[in-house]
């Protein structure tokens, strides 16, 4: 617990930092991105790879904070922070809806209707113009008041500002995920995913734990979504499309699923790749598949994953801890 | 206002007649692609994502072999043959290597297939939609009854869904190679003791359920818009079909497929806005009271 804090206040304070003593726009908005994806992949990787629920619909709660924050701000102009906290408890709200029918099911039955239920939410994204701008997406811009907390003010509106806002709330939702895997609560989702009939037997309620977690990653989903509506300054039908949910399931699975980094790295990787690939070719479907092909045939695991189980770290940690 | 319609349509036989046969219509395209989808994970217990793509290459199939000869019943024939081939190759190469892996391997692996062929598919028939339009041996006056016409395309669809379900029905409960694929499904290792191959079962079966998946999209290709991508609109609904049905039940997908083709008709004409909404209620519906769907079995 501690050392999780510590950890975390360092990469936190690092992160900080950084643009004091090396500062590039470009680099500043690639690593806000990279944090705002790897949050969302973080937050599903709480129910694949602690859980073992398999959700391919978990861009329905990106999608929802990402429109409820845009439309707040846009329409009802409430502050930015308490947007900001309606939208995640809108995300929140959906999770719990969409879970109590979800988590009723085995796990195929998961993955197919987490899935179409993120096709409802697609649907009524598209189909209610007056409110979410339809297949235009909520264009025109989304403002962002200036923070005022304690008598002082904080404008998001600067790139270098909404990367220290993003770095605070990314690394602190990364705590957060970290103290909730580490917890006894964290350990009952592990002995759920590894099974979940005998957690069942030894008198655990499997069904309820499951709800929590799962409304859990759709809250902090829901963040991601709502940061990058802010960060883009918009929010598109895209967003909530069953292909935006399987970009985090191609984050887990290429960087690792068995650790909090292996998402992250996934998520570094898969923005590189994007840029890289459309940089060249049109045909970046084929090569993210074909990168899915490779990993799923032959090395089977991430690559965090690789790393944690070879000879050299085995050797680092042993060592560290004589 | 629009719920007064609803009631006028179901008063006149000539609105009926028109909103069940295009129900029929979405039904049989709908049936064909989940059935295939349903036997492939009631054998192989592979849940095909990639399904939708088999779907879509059909449709293109179609397209270019209506294009070079022009004769449709031997476009039906070869196209829906040759994704049936092509899926007895992908079976082989690469869904082969995952049966023991757990289960987000294999829906990622097909999901990495979606992608792929999407892009395979702009490589080779380029990004913009085609249209293939009725074929010409459908170009003749609409049928007339019950005073509504129905364009005589629309019937041969109907008909070659029903032969196709009535044929299914009948290989698998009566035949013998249903009865072996009955017991792969039950035991594969006891069917493999008994000396019958059971790779060539596998490679068999999800060679059939590409061939229904192809047919779904040559017989839609002539009256939908064709386009890379035109897969994930028809797995999900098919997931649904196969939710509502219960997995691995061929009669579960027909039920599915025809009640999701009238939730959608006539749900156009009563509540036009949240039309598609509709079919996820009825799922909704569905699970509550019967988790495992309609005609599912106990482990799925």
């Amino acid at each position: 617990m501690k050392r999780t804090l510590g950890v975390g206040a360092i990469v936190m304070g690092a992160m900080i930092l950084l643009p004091f003593f090396y500062y590039s726009n470009f680099l500043i908005n690639y690593i806000t991105q990279i944090l705002i994806m790897a949050l969302f992949a973080v937050s599903l990787n709480l129910l694949v790879g602690y859980t073992g629920m398999i959700s391919f619909g978990h861009a329905a709660y990106y999608g929802v904070g990402a429109y409820s924050v845009g439309i707040l701000l846009q329409k009802y102009s409430t502050s930015l922070l308490g947007s900001l906290f309606i939208a995640v408890a809108f995300a929140a709200i959906t999770a719990v809806i969409i879970g109590l029918f979800c988590i009723r099911l085995g796990e195929i039955y998961f993955a197919m209707l987490t899935m179409a239920f993120a096709q409802i939410v697609y649907t009524i994204v598209v189909k209610w113009t007056p409110m979410t701008g339809g297949d235009q997406g909520l264009i025109g811009g989304i403002p962002k008041p200036p923070i005022s907390f304690l008598g002082l003010s904080f404008d998001i509106g600067t790139p270098l500002n909404f990367y220290f806002f993003t770095v605070i709330l990314v690394i602190g939702s990364f705590i957060i995920c970290k103290f909730i895997v580490d917890s006894p609560f964290g350990a009952i989702l592990k002995t759920i995913r590894d099974n979940s009939l005998r957690t069942y037997f030894i008198g655990i309620p499997v069904k309820i734990y499951q709800l929590i977690i799962f409304v859990i990653a759709g809250t902090f989903a829901g963040l991601s979504g709502a940061l990058m509506a802010l960060f883009i300054s918009g929010a598109y039908p895209d967003f909530t499309y069953w292909t935006k949910g399987a970009e985090p399931i191609f984050m887990i699975l290429v960087g690792g699923m068995g650790s909090l980094l292996g998402p992250i790295i996934g998520a570094a990787i898969f923005n590189l790749l994007t840029a890289y690939i459309t940089m060249y070719t049109h045909l970046y479907e084929l090569i993210m598949g074909s990168v899915l092909v490779v990993f799923i045939l032959s090395l089977k695991k991430g690559i965090v994953d690789h790393l944690l189980e070879s000879r050299l770290w085995k050797r680092l940690s042993s060592s560290r801890l004589k | 206002m629009e719920l007064m319609k609803l009631f006028e349509c179901l008063g006149s036989l000539s609105c009926l007649t028109t909103q069940i046969t295009s129900a029929l219509i979405l039904g049989m395209v709908l049936f064909l692609v989940a059935s295939g989808l349903s036997l492939i994970f009631g054998v192989l217990g592979v849940l095909n994502f990639a399904h939708g793509s088999l779907y879509m290459l059909g449709a293109y199939f179609t397209y270019t072999l209506l294009g070079a000869h022009g004769n449709f019943g031997v476009t039906v024939i070869l196209a829906s043959m040759g994704v049936g081939v092509f899926g007895v190759i992908f079976e082989r190469l690469f869904i082969k290597r995952i049966y023991a892996s757990p289960l987000l391997y294999q829906l990622l692996l097909c999901y990495a297939f979606i992608l792929i062929l999407d892009d395979l598919v702009k490589l080779v028939w380029g990004y913009e939609f085609k249209n293939i339009g009725v074929p010409n041996s459908f170009r003749r006056p609409p049928l007339h009854f019950f005073g509504s016409f129905m364009p005589s395309y629309y019937l041969f669809i109907i008909i070659v869904g029903g032969i196709v379900a009535l044929t299914l029905w009948l290989v698998l409960s009566r035949s013998k190679f249903g009865k072996i694929i009955r017991a792969t499904a039950h035991s594969s290792e006891m069917v493999g003791a008994l000396g019958i191959n059971v790779n060539l079962v596998y490679a068999g079966v999800f060679g059939l359920g590409s061939f229904l998946a192809g047919l779904g999209g040559v017989l839609a290709g002539p009256v939908r818009s064709i386009y890379p991508g035109m897969g994930a609109s028809v797995i999900i609904e098919s997931f649904i079909v196969v939710v509502i049905g219960g997995l691995g039940s061929i009669g579960g997908a027909f039920i599915g497929a025809i009640l999701i083709g009238l939730m959608r008709s006539f749900g156009i004409i009563g509540f036009p806005l949240i039309e598609e909404s509709f079919v996820f209620i009825l799922m909704a519906v569905v699970l509550i009271f019967r988790p495992r769907g309609l005609f599912g079995k106990k482990e799925a």
